[in-house]
């Protein structure tokens, strides 16, 4: 009774203490995700940021002095900073581009237009390098391209007279993109699958009956209609692929010969984490990665001014009945 | 173009969609696929349009059998329910893709869907993407992607069903104008008995995926040959009630504890019900409230829609619907007579579900 005559009285004009109840309700549910973010995303961020304006370093640790900007200095000077770069360019262009999306793009395409049993065992087959330790799946990729005269590459070649080779030295970005493409490829291949699935079954009839086979069905009804996610995809993927390291960590570890194989994320590990002891350039290692952060920033506000993210957020493009 | 269906038949998996239909649609033809939900008429479209490959049976254009033919080879148009509006594309670009996939020249296509527009009344929503489109415009622009190859087969599948009330009556006249001045042979597939009976020349209705009738819709609303046909097409729908058949001096009769009736010699049946009891059909039409009816009733329920009440007469044990003025102004519990106008009675046998008048 007494809250049924507490809440008649709140109805003409509420109390102070409910106004601070109602007004307070969405930052209290909202208080978890935010504190996670602030201990998880953000002051990792401003550690490393700080971090890279030190000398610290194994040797150093008794006395971390601020330097400044010296850490990011000694990175444009030095002569692998382009290489590194390049690298790391090279490696996100060439996965997301042939991989995470093209091969994403090619297999959800073909297990869609298959018989619907066979598709879906299909790719519940691809998903297991990704439920896989990512060790282990290193280690079946080393076995798989094992030096000559070994290795299942190799002895799968060889009768088509291509000469036994150490695959992992003779063409390490092949190996690496490869590596890395399958198991990225496996996003794409779920979202597009579901976007592709969702496309009312309607249109797809039309298109026939308009004429259309079954690569212009594909040109001009279902990449247009699941354009959205593609971009998703592409734009996350870029963000995940900028900061991966650890197949080439497992398969090259950046090799082989100078950094022929290192990507910026690695080299931050490597300076950072595993130098030689003595030589752990904690500071240094910050400052890469605080870059690396950056880069992330800018291609995240580029991506979502070309491809107008908040649209994409705001109604579902493809259009129900 | 000619369709002939012959013994067409389809499974998915165990369930039987549609089940031996035969149909034939002449050159120029209007025919409506009817029936209820699930009864197959939409699946049978679907093989007409060759999206669906038959289990067994042939669908045959002009007398060759099409069923290898691709969709795209079939030299039809379809116009669907959803209108199936490519999103991402303009009016102008939805109405000229399947031109487009024939690669047709761009001066002949630009003067082909402005001729469409034209006609359809949709000119100056050529710049308009479907979302910007009202219902009414989105089903002229699928009709004008429909016809602008200028097919041999039009497909309907319940076009006007997302429609408001008032559009579909307007958009019915239409497409029946249409139809009749290209001449185009057509199937519709509705749920809508009103659409076929207003728009078709000839109505297959079909339940269960079998056929239950085919006819022009007159014949279908007056000598309906299966019960279901009675029982379907009609609204109200036919009353049906069971009675006992027996035969006195030559004559046959109908009776029931709460009923008796006559049936003219017009009506007598032309086969012998496989038991006693037969079900008894007359349309709301034919039961009238007078004082010089011979049936005592009671009115059990008044429904009013207008012009016309529907009133629901209780003889007994059988409740019987009719359409009356409504200015009669009939009451709940009001002691009525009615009569029955027996020269347009509807006898079926309650085992085959056949009528025992016509063959």
């Amino acid at each position: 009774m007494a809250t049924e005559a507490a809440i008649y009285k709140a109805v003409p004009r509420p109390s102070l203490w409910e106004r601070i109840r109602t007004s307070s309700a969405p930052w209290v549910f909202m208080a978890p995700a935010t504190v996670m973010i602030f201990l998880f995303f953000f002051l990792p961020v401003v550690l490393t940021i700080y971090i890279s304006m030190t000398n610290m370093s194994v040797a150093t640790f008794g006395k971390v002095v601020f330097i400044g900007l010296q850490n990011y200095i000694r990175m444009l000077k030095s002569r692998w900073t382009v290489k590194i770069l390049t690298n790391t360019g090279f490696y996100v262009l060439t996965t997301l581009s042939c991989f995470n999306v093209g091969l994403a793009l090619i297999l959800s395409l073909l297990t869609t237009h298959i018989n619907e049993r066979v598709g879906t065992l299909f790719r519940t087959l691809w998903l297991l390098p990704r439920i896989t330790p990512s060790v282990i799946y290193a280690l079946l990729w080393i076995w798989v391209t094992a030096d000559a005269p070994y290795g299942i590459v190799n002895q799968f070649l060889s009768p088509f007279g291509i000469e036994p080779r150490n695959w992992m030295n003779a063409q390490p970005w092949l190996v690496v993109i490869m590596a890395n493409g399958f198991v990225g490829a496996s996003f794409g291949m779920i979202i597009f699958t579901s976007a592709i699935k969702s496309i009312p079954e309607d249109y797809i009839r039309a298109a026939m009956v308009d004429g259309a086979s079954t690569l212009q069905r594909i040109r001009y009804v279902i990449l247009p209609m699941i354009r959205w996610p593609i971009l998703f995809v592409l734009t996350y993927q870029t963000l995940s692929l900028l900061t991966s390291f650890e197949y080439i960590l497992l398969l090259t570890d950046g090799g082989p010969g100078f950094y022929r194989t290192e990507v910026w994320a690695l080299h931050a590990y490597h300076r950072a984490l595993s130098n030689y002891f003595g030589n752990v350039q904690f500071g240094y290692g910050a400052a890469l990665a605080a870059v690396l952060v950056v880069i992330g920033i800018i291609a995240s506000i580029l991506y979502l001014r070309v491809f107008r993210f908040n649209e994409l957020v705001a109604e579902p493009k493809i259009e129900a009945l | 173009m000619e369709v002939q269906l012959e013994n067409l038949t389809k499974y998915f998996g165990k369930v039987l969609a549609v089940d031996n239909l035969n149909l034939e649609i002449k050159d120029g033809e209007f025919v409506a696929l009817l029936g209820p939900s699930g009864c197959g008429k939409t699946t049978t479209l679907l093989m007409v349009a060759g999206i669906y490959k038959p289990t067994k049976g042939y669908v045959k254009f002009n007398g060759q059998a099409v069923n290898h033919l691709l969709p795209k080879d079939r030299d039809i148009g379809m116009v669907f329910q959803s209108y199936a509006l490519y999103p991402h594309m303009t009016v102008y670009e939805n109405l000229t893709f399947p031109l487009k996939l024939k690669k047709v020249p761009a001066e002949e296509m630009r003067r082909k869907a402005q001729r469409i527009a034209d006609m359809l009344g949709i000119g100056e929503l050529m710049d308009r993407k479907p979302g910007q489109l009202s219902g009414g415009q989105q089903q002229r622009v699928a009709l004008g992607r429909a016809l602008i190859k200028e097919p041999k087969l039009l497909l309907f599948d319940e076009p006007l069903s997302n429609l408001d009330a008032r559009l579909r009556l307007a958009m019915r006249g239409e497409i029946k104008r249409l139809q009749m001045s290209l001449g185009i042979t057509s199937i519709y597939v509705t749920h809508d008995q009103v659409e076929a009976m207003t728009m078709a020349d000839r109505i297959a209705v079909l339940n269960k995926g079998q056929l239950q009738a085919y006819a022009p819709p007159e014949e279908l609303y007056d000598r309906p040959r299966t019960l279901f046909v009675a029982g379907f097409i009609g609204n109200p729908p036919m009353n049906l009630f069971e009675m006992e058949l027996y035969q006195e001096d030559d004559h046959y009769k109908l009776r029931h504890p709460d009923l008796s009736l006559a049936i003219p010699d017009s009506r007598k049946p032309r086969r012998q019900p496989s038991g006693r009891r037969v079900i008894v059909g007359l349309r709301p039409e034919d039961i009238s409230i007078g004082p010089e009816g011979e049936i005592e009733s009671e009115i059990y329920m008044v429904e009013p829609l207008g012009r016309d009440d529907i009133i629901t007469c209780k003889i007994g044990e059988i409740k019987v619907q009719t359409v009356v003025d409504s200015r009669l102004g009939y009451r709940i519990g009001d002691k009525v007579r009615i009569s029955f106008n027996m020269e347009k009675v509807q006898l079926y046998d309650p085992q085959t579900e056949l009528s025992l008048l016509w063959a």
